[in-house]
C-alpha cells in the first residue's frame, strides 16, 4: 500500500509543535506515492488532542485512549498494531527523545529499514530519498531505500500544517500486553533553574567547547563584564561542570531570544541552534567559516577567538 | 553483574575538506572514541567502582585501525574488548541501524549482560538508533537518552532520568536486562592513567568475524543506500569581518553601540 502513518508527539497535555511538521512531511509523501495520510495520536486527551491535528491534508485521525504520558512500550505496540492494520508505506515519527524511544524498536519489530534525523524526505513510486546531515551539520547526504519504512523527521524543518480538515476520527482498538510494558515513568522534573535566567537577557555572550579549558572561561566572563551582558554557552561547557545546567543555550536547555547573541567557539550543532535561532542579531566568532553556525550568523569574525575576545573587552574598557 | 558496552570510533573532519563520491577524502579526516561512548564507559566502570559491576566488556564493530581507540576505553578500567569484523562490512559503504543491530545481538547472545550501555548518538552519521533497536532485537528493556543511573541495581529495576527537551527529565524505572543509551554530562569521563594505559596493551581484544558470530552474511547488507555527499547549500547572508583582531573587534564593538546594547 501507499499510505503514511504520521505518529504525533505530545507531552504533558500539550502536543508538540512537530506534530503538525508531521502532517505537512506525511502530506508530501502521500501525495507522492498516492496514498493516504494517517494519523495517529496515542496516550493523553486524545479527543482534545485529534480535534487539533484536524488540518488540511488529513484523511484518518487514529485516536488511542491508553495512559496518560507516553510510555514506549504503549507506544511500539500500538504503532506496530496500527501497521498491521492499515499497512501503511512509511511510517513518520518525530526524532525527538521520545520518537528515538519507540521508533527504532517498532522498525526493528517490523523489520523495516528505518532512517532518523531526517530533513527532507523525497518518494517515488517504490523508493524514498532521505536527505540528512553527518558530521555535526558539515555535510549533507541523501541515502536510499525502497519499500516500506520507518523514517524520524527533524524539528522546524517542515512547516506546521495549517487550516482545518476534514479527517474522520476513529478510535483505535489497541490491544496492550501490559506484561510487555518493561518501564513505568514516576515522574517528571524542571531542572536548570537558579540564579539568572538567561532567557530574560538582552545581550549573551555564549561560550563553547573552542574555550579549551575552564580558566579560559575568565576571558568570556571580562568581556560580559565590559558589555554588562550575560553568560550563557552550548552544552559540552555544562557537561564539564564549568557553567551551571541554567546557562545551556539548547533543545535540552533553555530557548533564548536576545537582541544580540554572541557565539564564540560554538560549531553550531542542530541541537543548539534550536535554541538561539530566533535571536534578533547572532554574531558568531569562529576560527572556521564552514562551521554550520555561520548559516544562521549575521555577522561573524573567522578568526582565533583567544585574540578577538580581549581585544573586544578592551574596546568597552 | 556484567555490562557490555558498545563503542565506535568515529571519524572526525577537519575545517576545511574535500569530498570524494560519497566520502570524505581520507587526508581530512581523524579519528576519535565516539563521545557519547566515552560516557557510556565511564558511567559501566563506575558500576564496576561502585562493586555493582563484576565485568565490563566493549565491543565495537570496526577495522583493525580502530584498535588504538578502542583501547582508550580498557585504559579506563574495561576488562576486555570484542571488536567484530569482517570483509564484507569493508566493503559496505554505510552500515544501517538494522546491520548494526544483527551483528551486536548475536554478540549480547554470546555475552549474555545484565546491562548494555550505548552512546546515545555516534558523532558521524548520528543514527541515534542502535541501542533502541537492539534492545527490541534481545527482548530487552530499554531507556533512550538517559543523563542519570541510580547505582542500586539490586531489584533487578535500573531508575533512571531520561533527558527530554526543554530542561525537562523524565523519571522512569525499567527492568533489567535493559539496554540504556547515555547522554553526555551524565558522569565526567576520566583521563586515563599511563598506568592504565599500559595495562590496556595487556587486556584481551578478542577479534570475532561474522562467521564466529553466526551471522549470515546477508543479514548486514544495508537497506539504506548512500547515494551523495555535498557541502549543504548555504542559504546565509552572513557579514564577515575582515582583517586583525582589532579590526573585527572594533567593528563588532561599532554593532553592539549601534544595536543599543553596550556601554
Ligand atoms: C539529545 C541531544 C540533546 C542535545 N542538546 C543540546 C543543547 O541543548 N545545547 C547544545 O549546545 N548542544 C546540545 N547537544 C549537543 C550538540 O549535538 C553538540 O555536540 C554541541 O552543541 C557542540 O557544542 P560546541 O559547538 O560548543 O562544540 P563543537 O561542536 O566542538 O564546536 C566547537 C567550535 O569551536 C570552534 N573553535 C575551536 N577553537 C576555536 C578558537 N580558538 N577560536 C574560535 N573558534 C574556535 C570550532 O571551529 C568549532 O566550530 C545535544 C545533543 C543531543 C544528542
Amino acid at each position: 500500500m501507499s499510505d503514511v502513518l504520521a505518529v504525533t508527539d505530545h507531552r504533558r497535555g500539550e502536543l508538540r509543535d512537530v506534530s503538525y511538521e508531521l502532517i505537512t512531511a506525511g502530506r508530501e509523501l502521500a501525495d507522492a506515492t498516492g496514498g493516504a495520510l494517517h494519523v495517529a495520536v496515542i496516550s493523553g486527551t486524545v479527543d482534545e488532542f485529534a480535534e487539533k491535528l484536524d488540518r488540511e491534508g488529513v484523511d484518518t485521525i487514529h485516536t488511542v485512549d491508553h495512559g496518560e504520558e507516553f510510555n514506549h512500550d504503549v507506544y511500539t505496540q500500538t504503532v506496530t498494531q496500527l501497521y498491521d492494520e492499515l499497512a501503511p508505506q512509511y511510517v513518520l515519527a518525530p526524532n525527538s527523545v521520545n520518537g528515538l524511544d519507540y521508533a527504532p524498536a517498532v522498525a526493528n519489530q517490523l523489520d523495516l529499514p528505518i532512517v532518523t534525523d531526517t530533513v527532507d524526505l523525497e518518494a517515488d513510486g517504490d523508493s524514498l530519498t532521505a536527505t540528512r546531515e553527518m558530521y555535526g551539520g558539515k555535510v549533507e547526504t541523501t541515502a536510499e531505500l525502497s519499500g516500506d519504512a520507518v523514517v524520524t523527521i527533524r524539528g522546524a524543518e517542515w512547516p506546521a500544517a495549517e487550516g482545518t480538515g476534514d479527517a474522520s476520527i476513529e478510535a483505535f482498538d489497541v490491544d496492550i500486553d501490559e506484561d510487555a510494558v518493561g518501564s513505568t515513568v514516576t515522574g517528571f522534573e524542571e531542572v536548570g533553574g537558579g540564579d539568572v535566567d538567561i532567557s530574560e537577557a538582552d545581550v549573551l555572550v555564549s561560550v563553547g567547547r573552542g574555550i579549551e579549558e575552564e580558566e579560559n572561561l575568565e576571558i568570556i566572563r571580562e568581556l560580559a563584564d565590559a558589555l554588562d551582558a550575560t553568560v550563557s554557552s552550548s552544552r559540552p561547557i555544562v557537561d564539564n561542570g564549568w557553567l551551571p545546567k541554567n546557562r545551556q543555550v539548547g533543545q535540552s536547555g533553555k530557548v533564548v531570544t536576545p537582541d544580540v547573541y554572541v557565539a564564540i567557539g560554538i560549531s553550531g550543532a542542530v541541537q543548539h541552534v534550536a535554541g538561539m535561532k530566533g535571536s534578533d542579531t547572532i554574531v558568531a566568532i569562529n576560527t572556521d567559516p564552514n562551521a554550520p553556525i555561520m548559516d544562521i550568523a549575521d555577522y561573524a569574525i573567522v578568526d582565533d577567538l583567544f585574540d578577538v575576545v580581549p581585544a573586544l573587552t578592551e574596546e568597552f574598557q | 553483574m556484567k555490562i557490555l558496552v558498545t563503542v565506535k570510533e568515529v571519524a572526525t573532519v577537519e575545517d576545511e575538506f574535500e569530498i570524494e563520491g560519497t566520502e570524505i577524502a581520507d587526508q581530512y579526516l581523524g579519528a576519535d572514541l565516539n563521545e557519547w561512548d566515552d560516557y557510556a564507559v565511564e558511567e559501566a566502570v563506575q558500576l564496576q567502582e561502585n562493586g555493582v559491576a563484576d565485568e565490563v566488556v566493549t565491543v565495537t564493530i570496526g577495522p583493525e585501525d580502530c584498535e588504538q581507540t578502542i583501547r582508550q576505553a580498557l585504559a579506563k578500567g574495561a576488562d576486555r574488548a570484542i571488536r567484530v569484523w569482517d570483509d564484507s562490512l569493508a566493503e559496505a559503504d554505510l552500515l544501517d541501524v538494522g546491520a548494526k543491530t544483527e551483528i551486536l545481538s548475536a554478540v549480547v547472545e554470546a555475552e549474555d549482560p545484565d546491562l548494555v550501555l550505548t552512546g546515545v548518538q555516534a558523532g558521524d552519521d548520528s543514527f541515534g538508533a542502535t541501542g533502541v533497536s537492539l534492545a527490541e532485537e534481545i527482548g530487552a528493556q530499554w531507556g533512550a537518552v538517559v543523563n542519570h543511573l541510580e547505582h542500586d541495581l539490586e531489584d533487578g529495576v535500573a531508575s533512571v532520568r531520561r533527558e527530554l527537551e526543554g530542561g525537562v527529565e523524565e523519571l522512569t524505572e525499567i527492568e533489567l536486562p535493559a539496554v540504556l543509551t547515555i547522554q553526555t554530562g551524565i558522569n565526567e569521563p576520566r583521563y586515563a592513567s599511563l598506568r592504565g594505559i599500559r595495562q590496556a596493551q595487556r587486556k584481551p581484544l578478542d577479534v570475532q568475524s561474522l562467521d564466529d558470530l553466526g551471522v549470515e552474511g546477508s543479514a548486514v547488507d544495508s537497506e539504506l543506500e548512500l547515494t551523495d555527499m555535498y557541502e549543504p547549500e548555504s542559504e546565509s547572508d552572513v557579514t564577515v569581518w575582515e582583517g586583525g583582531a582589532d579590526e573585527t573587534a572594533s567593528e563588532l564593538g561599532e554593532l553592539l553601540r549601534e544595536k543599543g546594547v553596550a556601554p
